[in-house]
């Protein structure tokens, strides 16, 4: 019996240790070493982790309250951790020991605190880095879950705190990496309520009725209108693979995040570690989540970022690009290869009256009168006459304007908006327009009809888009032109459809 | 039950007579304080039906936070609360940082803005040589809820508007003076919009660092930031306030913190 036991005990010993080395084999990823955290400012994202094992990582993070940019003459005062919105992007990798330092400077007004996404425990870190102005808070955890993680400060009001720009992005590498690619970006949505309307200029207060209610003026991705347009488009080549990583900080709205003219080939839902996803669209991004999407850029061109949900993206701001240079794949995309004439009434039973929205229910002979003209484009030959002749405005140049008005509100409001302001460094804007100033009748109806390309300069600033020539009747692009003159530039110019009809026929 | 009746009783006609006499021959007020006749304070603005509500009784208030020049004073007659013989346990090192040295303010500070840099000790220290003392968080708040027309400013949303958006502002380098805003409906200045200010019991304020913790746990004196809808929206400021005094020490000495004193009625 004894040696039995003996056995056993042996046994039960060899068996204890083997359990122990194999444990110890097991945890190769133990951490070891030390390291400082390298952040970075949207749109840029810090280089890929390297590293084969786990180590210490210290993060410092500042807080600083800061009067910056919202929108063109709109500034804000904006609670930003790393001074700007979004917050500082932070890589760490999966198993890493985080060490985190706040700092909230000591000319804040406000004690502050972070709660990461990417924490487990009791509120994300928020208790342990509540911190007074002017102090330090440290606290530490492990990155046990990979994925991209959003952080934001958690201290009363909270909701106040995010809707200032307390927001931002951590990202915890899996341990085996992530898949290389050629570029990668940091983009986040965020709303802002203000006490103006979007676009009142001035330092615009926070909006505590309008944050209640949800309805912000602006919804911007990198913290104010216009961040990624222009020169500050995110840059791709042809043929390179990009990465983007996603956030949303809220406080309200979840984002439909959409690239016009790209779809996402591979897409990490909500911002975990598993591409579960293919060929995507539109990809969801809820309010204190994240979303990270992969695709290749295959043809040049600029791509627009928006918020789909798309009176955000045209009327408060969720509009970004990415500028993709190279060489056409017109196999991929033929860019426009014939404009056609076609009339609808003559060759289609079922045409649609484009004012009335009525379905034209004979072939073409039943002639429809739009609720908007007193008769038929004859009629409003005759009106243009009128009004050119001077006469009384009040009814029948009245009539003009109001065609023009409606052809306004079909084909340019999308983009230069109701007020005529259009979007800043995207749409230039008609109201008070110095080009349309500046320059002829002629040139403004080629505009219309003709569409416009590249460098663009209105009321000193440069503009590089495109204007897609409009598929309307000269009867209509003078009515729009008088109206755009008059509501908008202050000119009482009034065109005419033969103007037009020259400067279509000049073009040949 | 009768004996208490008539005690409360008479306990009321003495307050009023205190207050009347007060009112009546101003000799009474101390120099630079206001009377403040009390009322009733309820934590966080916006009464819900079983809210606890904490009655306050009359009471002097200083118009105006103490000034740099008056604390220089004070270090002078109390060379023990000079800066360079401050003990941490007391007051941090930026304890009186922004003045130039032990007996100059210097460059960064005016004589006449409040003084900040001050560690809650220190205040107290300064109420106590003067024989007054530092208000509670009651007494702050029920005087700081007046607009200048009312006692009670709450339902004003201009009012709400103007304390946030200053709340909202990161400090300016130099503090601006005293008494360049209006007073408020007991005649006291600047309870809005210059600095925070020090409370004698500032540590129990409800607010844990995780603020939407709260909400559960201090349900009845404290509705976290979670709770909060549209018919109380007005106690962002409310909590502004308890979330600032909740992240201090005894001993910091912050930037945008100063102080004021009050007196009991004798």
């Amino acid at each position: 019996m004894k040696t039995k036991i003996k056995i056993f005990n042996m046994l039960l010993t060899v068996f204890f240790f083997a359990t122990l080395i194999g444990c110890s084999s097991e945890s190769s990823d133990q951490v070891s070493g030390e390291e400082h955290a390298q952040l970075t400012q949207a749109p840029y994202v810090p280089q890929a982790i390297a590293r084969k094992h786990a180590t210490k990582v210290i993060i410092d993070l500042e807080v600083r309250e800061v009067i910056k940019r919202l929108s063109d003459d709109v500034d804000y005062v904006f609670w930003t951790f790393g001074g700007d919105v979004p917050g500082s992007f932070m890589r760490v990798r999966e198993g890493d020991l985080v060490e985190f330092h706040l700092h909230n400077h000591p000319l804040n007004k406000l004690p502050h605190n972070i709660d990461l996404h990417a924490v487990t425990g009791p509120g994300g870190g928020a208790a342990s880095s509540f911190t007074a102005p002017g102090h330090t808070s440290i606290f530490s955890f492990t990155a046990k879950n990979p994925g991209l993680f959003v952080y934001h400060c958690a201290t009363a009001p909270v909701g106040m705190h995010i809707a200032n720009g307390m927001y931002g992005l951590i990202l915890v590498e899996p341990k085996e990496g992530l898949p290389h690619v050629d570029r990668e970006y940091y983009v986040m949505q965020g709303e802002f309520y203000t006490e103006g309307n979007y676009g009142e200029a001035g330092l615009q207060p926070f909006s505590m009725q309008k944050a209640l209610t949800e309805t912000p003026d602006y919804v911007v991705f990198n913290g104010s209108v216009g961040a990624l347009v222009g020169d500050k488009s995110l840059k791709a080549n042809v043929g390179e693979s990009v990465r983007l990583y996603i956030g949303n900080g809220g406080p309200n709205l979840i984002s439909s995040f959409h690239v016009i003219g790209e779809i996402f080939d591979l897409v990490y839902n909500e911002g975990g570690n598993n591409a579960l996803q293919k060929n995507v669209q539109t990809t969801l991004v809820p309010a204190g989540g994240s979303s990270i999407v992969e695709f290749k850029v295959d043809v040049p061109g600029n791509f627009i970022m928006v918020d789909h949900s798309i009176f955000r993206a045209f009327n408060k701001g969720a509009l970004g690009m990415i500028s993709v240079n190279g060489a056409d794949n017109k196999t991929i995309y033929s860019g426009k290869q014939k404009d056609e004439l076609y009339n609808g009434n003559s060759s289609s039973a079922n045409g649609v009256n484009p004012f009335t929205g009525e379905l034209n229910k004979s072939n073409g002979k039943e002639e429809y009168i739009s609720k908007y003209s007193t008769g038929d484009s004859k009629v409003d030959e005759n009106l243009l006459k009128t009004a050119m002749a001077g006469a009384d405005k009040s009814s029948s140049s009245g009539n003009l304007f109001n065609l023009g008005q409606t052809v306004y509100n079909m084909s340019c409001v999308a983009c230069h908006q109701a007020d005529g302001k259009g979007i800043a460094n995207v749409f230039p804007p008609l109201t008070g327009s110095d080009w349309l100033k500046t320059h002829s009748k002629e040139e403004a109806i080629k505009n219309v009809i003709m569409g416009r390309t590249g460098e663009l300069t209105v009321n000193n600033k440069v503009y590089n888009g495109i204007m897609p020539p409009q598929n309307i009747d000269d009867t209509q692009s003078a009515a729009v032109l008088t109206y755009v003159y008059k509501k908008f530039a202050g000119k009482d110019v009034s065109i005419s459809a033969d103007e037009v009809k020259k400067v279509r026929a000049g073009k040949k | 039950m009768g004996l208490k009746k008539v005690n409360t009783v008479l306990l009321l006609i003495g307050l009023m007579n205190i207050i009347v006499s007060a009112q009546n021959r101003k000799v009474n007020i101390p120099e630079g304080m206001v009377l403040i006749s009390g009322g009733v304070y309820t934590p966080l603005y916006g009464a819900k039906k079983d809210s606890i509500t904490v009655k306050v009784e009359p009471f002097y208030m200083d118009k105006y936070p103490v000034t740099n020049a008056q604390f220089l004073e004070f270090v002078k007659k109390n060379p023990k609360w000079q800066r360079s013989k401050m003990k941490n346990l007391f007051a941090d090192k930026n304890y009186l940082s922004n003045w130039k040295s032990d007996s100059e303010l210097g460059e960064k500070v005016l004589p006449n803005s409040p003084v900040t840099n001050i560690s809650w000790f220190a205040a107290k220290a300064y109420c106590k040589y003067y024989k007054k003392r530092l208000p509670s968080v009651a007494e702050w708040e029920l005087v700081a809820k007046a607009s200048a027309a009312k006692p009670d400013g709450s339902q004003d949303p201009n009012y709400i508007k103007q304390i946030l958006e200053w709340y909202s502002r990161p400090t300016p380098e130099k503090i601006p003076q005293i008494g360049l805003r209006g007073k408020n409906y007991w005649g006291v200045f600047d309870l809005h919009g210059l600095v925070w200010e020090w409370t004698s019991d500032f540590f129990s304020a409800l607010v844990t660092g995780e603020s939407r913790g709260d909400s559960g746990l201090e349900r009845n004196l404290f509705c976290g930031s979670g709770s909060v809808n549209a018919s109380d929206f007005k106690n962002y400021p409310a909590f502004m306030r308890f979330a600032f005094r909740s992240s201090l020490k005894a001993n910091y000495a912050t930037n945008n913190l100063g102080f004021r004193c009050v007196r009991d009625i004798k």
